[in-house]
């Protein structure tokens, strides 16, 4: 059994808006290339198992797994297919691992979300089709319900909102993987359309297609390959209820127990003093907020005063979403959680190019699977 | 450092149903009731839920995991779904398995819910999506006859016939005659029968094929020190192995499932076993068709290429035969609500290792068993090997 299991290699394609000349599969090959010769290994010889994370209405295709292995040289080889995150899958890879049975696992995420012309009616499709569905709810109108309850029960305004917005919108200027960098004013996103008061449309990120791909290697593994392995020091993942009726709407608990799953593996006790960066969901810029109190990164209402003050910029004691998060470089659906790992991963290596921080040693990606879930996942990795 | 040993320590399932009243939710619940119960175990005991359910399109639900994890007891805990397409109800265990191999997790639930018939008027309608966009789905091609396809290859290349192989439907469906929860259990049928039931899809009649399901299945697993606090009589899972071969079906020789004899190797050879055929006890392989039991029993290597059907003529695999194979009755028997048909199979074993398997239960105490299923694009095999041996 391996204790401790490491990434060693990353590959990534994309982000942009629409990827007309591209398929999926060709996404995923582009990404996967990258990250076997950035590992240094040969995916048919080398890999004992692969996860993807994928979900069925999104591809347009039942039992999408079927059409996983080829681009990824995963052939007769064992592959499985998680309906989660990028960092269940993340976490999957890691369990594999610590099993003993495996050495070397790929994860993989996509999204071409260009390719889906009725995102809105598929996402509304996840609610209760019995008890919810009737009611014809859009999913952002249900992000913006929950938005303002936060508000309500935190006292956080909706220019604090907005200020995650600016901030993560000018942090994506600085990561050529961005398709959507700007500098904006908080005025300005709060004069934008409104989607679902409170919540604006500018609040919103706006989807990108992408795919990521990540080798990960048991202790031994890692260091005969790798001059830079990051380590995976903790991993956590929960669901809340899955019905619009029972779950606490200004609170996101699973979030709360997924973080503490990781820190207790991680041996995390302040978050705010032992983890050097972070990146957390920001699917909604309130999402960024409520997240970042979920994770005990702050006090439940301060997590706005605090990114108004700037305490959360790429030049502060604590930064939030330097790649510039979801809101900055897409919303890849599934592949959200990978996205935000591969940024930990690039900052810890020192490979962040203009964005790289100073000092990064310990860093935390967090992930949602988006409205109307409750479901969550946290990893803790460290050079 | 060894790896950590992992056990089934309960089961639960419902009754398979051509249409249940209950909702998917619901019938999580009543399998995962069952299997706690069975143990004597309360949520509050489990650490992690892992659910196995094919495609959403059957419920029509968006997210289906997510919908159903409160039915399948994760609220407020960790929770991955994962899917294999029909090899899904025995890949869960195997989630299930790396879950507490791990060491992150010393109780974990493995549900398996599938509820077809939402899909109006008919489950194969969904079926349907499931091919290739561009190069497949314009053909309308229909599942029962890519695996006609698959059968007649079988059968030309061994020189089979259709005798040989209905009569393994015969075995499975008077086998679930003692199964209380099968839907299609017969204790008369007969190969003529088979043969004379309506053609659909040449070679394929009706009763060559396993009925579309509602149904869930629930099992407990736990960590060796653990499982033997919670019972005497733990179950250890021994191997595991899955293995998925290209999505370009087209190009594969369809006589031979390669697949999943790299699965079966896989989990051999974690299981320390070097010669199955003397070392397997109880065979429960994955018989959505007739002729797949066959196909399976070969790549499992539990049979030469060509010869499985002569195990049912020569009365090995029946319940009291040296290899009891599908002594449960099976897909065909049972019923197949796709990912809980396959965790049956291992429930299945559960029961059987520990001899509470009752009108069903194969004699000779068996001390080891192996379950399989098979799935998506006649492309992936999964199994897990499974003893009272830890």
């Amino acid at each position: 059994m391996s204790e401790r299991v490491a990434i060693i290699g990353v590959g990534w394609a994309g982000y942009r808006p629409v990827t007309p000349e591209v398929s999926y599969k060709e996404l995923t090959y582009e990404a996967a290339v990258k990250a076997y010769a950035d590992a240094g290994i040969d995916p048919r010889r080398d890999v004992d198992s692969f996860v993807t994370v994928a979900e069925d209405f999104i591809e347009g295709t039942s039992i999408f797994d079927e059409y996983v292995p080829d681009q990824l040289g995963a052939v007769l080889k064992p592959v499985h297919t998680i309906g989660g995150d990028g960092l269940h899958g993340l976490a999957t890879a890691y369990m594999l691992i610590r099993t003993g049975q495996a050495h070397l696992v790929v994860v993989e995420g996509h999204s071409k979300a260009s390719n889906v012309l009725t995102l809105p009616e598929v996402t509304a499709y996840a609610q209760d089709p019995i008890l919810n569905r009737p009611l014809g709810l859009n999913t952002d109108f249900i992000a913006g319900m929950e938005m303002n309850r936060y508000l309500y029960e935190t006292g956080t305004t909706p220019e604090e909102c907005a200020a995650v917005v600016v901030k993560n919108r000018r942090n994506a200027m600085r990561n050529p993987l961005a398709p959507y960098g700007a500098d904006l004013t908080v005025d300005e996103v709060l004069s934008g359309p409104p989607l679902a008061w409170p919540l604006g449309r500018h609040e919103t990120a706006k989807h990108a297609d992408g795919a990521i791909v990540m080798v990960l290697a048991s202790e031994e593994r890692a260091q005969s390959l790798s001059d830079q392995p990051v380590w995976i020091l903790g991993v956590g993942w929960c669901n809340g209820a899955p019905s619009l009726e029972s779950r606490e709407w200004g609170d996101v608990p699973y979030i709360r127990k997924a973080a503490e799953m990781a820190y207790r593996q991680a041996g995390i006790r302040q978050p705010h003093l032992d983890i050097d960066i972070f990146e957390v969901d920001d699917t909604y810029a309130y999402k960024e907020l409520q997240h970042l109190e979920a994770i005990n990164f702050c006090r439940a209402g301060e997590a706005g005063m605090l990114t108004e003050e700037g305490l959360t910029e790429s030049d502060s004691e604590l930064p939030v979403n330097v790649s510039g998060g979801s809101l900055g470089m897409g919303d890849l659906l599934d592949a959200n959680g990978l996205a935000r790992a591969l940024e930990i991963v690039l900052q810890l290596r020192g490979e962040a190019g203009p964005r790289q921080l100073e000092e990064a040693n310990i860093g935390l990606a967090q992930s949602w699977r988006g409205a109307p879930t409750t479901s969550g996942a946290v990893a803790i990795m460290a050079s | 450092m060894g790896m950590r040993k992992v056990a089934v320590v309960g089961a639960g399932m419902t009754k398979f149903m051509r249409r249940a009243q209950e909702t998917g939710k619901e019938l999580s619940w009543q399998a995962t009731r069952m299997a706690l119960e069975s143990c004597e175990m309360t949520l509050d005991d489990i650490e992690a839920v892992c659910l196995g359910t094919a495609p959403d399109a059957f419920d029509s639900v968006h997210l289906k995991g997510e919908y159903l994890s409160d039915g399948a007891g994760a609220w407020g805990k960790p929770f991955m779904r994962s899917y294999v397409g029909g090899g899904t109800g025995v890949f869960a265990p195997i989630q299930g398995w790396y879950h507490v191999a791990s060491g992150l997790f010393d109780t974990v639930l493995v549900v398996c819910e599938e509820k077809m018939s939402s899909y109006y008027p008919h489950a194969q309608g969904a079926f349907l999506t499931i091919f290739d966009h561009t190069t497949e789905r314009a053909l309308k091609p229909n599942l029962l006859w890519i695996f006609a396809l698959e059968m007649n290859r079988y059968m030309q290349t061994y020189g089979l016939t259709k005798e040989d192989i209905a009569q393994v439907a015969v075995k499975n469906k008077r086998n679930a005659a003692d199964h209380p929860c099968a839907l299609l259990g017969d204790p008369d049928i007969t190969v003529q029968d088979v043969l004379n039931s309506e053609l659909l899809a040449w070679p394929v009649n009706r009763l060559d094929v396993s009925p579309v399901s509602d149904g869930a299945v629930t099992i407990v697993l736990a960590a060796e020190h653990v499982a033997k606090r919670i019972t005497d009589k733990p179950v250890w899972i021994q191997g595991v192995g899955w293995s998925l071969d290209t999505a370009y079906w087209t190009n594969r020789d369809l006589a031979y499932p390669r697949y999943v004899e790299y699965a079966a190797r896989m989990a051999y050879e974690m299981a320390g076993i070097k010669e199955p055929r003397k070392e397997i006890h109880i065979v429960e392989p994955y018989d959505p068709f007739d002729y797949k039991e066959c196909h399976h029993l070969e790549g499992l290597l539990l049979a030469d290429r060509g010869q499985a059907p002569q195990l049912v003529a020569d009365g090995i695999s029946l319940r009291d035969g040296n290899m009891p194979v599908c002594p449960s009755g099976g897909l065909l028997g049972v019923g197949n609500p796709i990912a809980a048909a396959g965790l049956m199979k291992v429930a299945e074993l559960f029961w059987q290792l520990r001899g509470e398997a009752g009108a069903r239960q194969v004699p000779g105490q068996p001390k080891r068993g192996l379950a399989q299923a098979w799935g998506d694009l006649m492309q992936v095999g999964t199994v897990v090997i499974m003893g009272t041996n830890p």
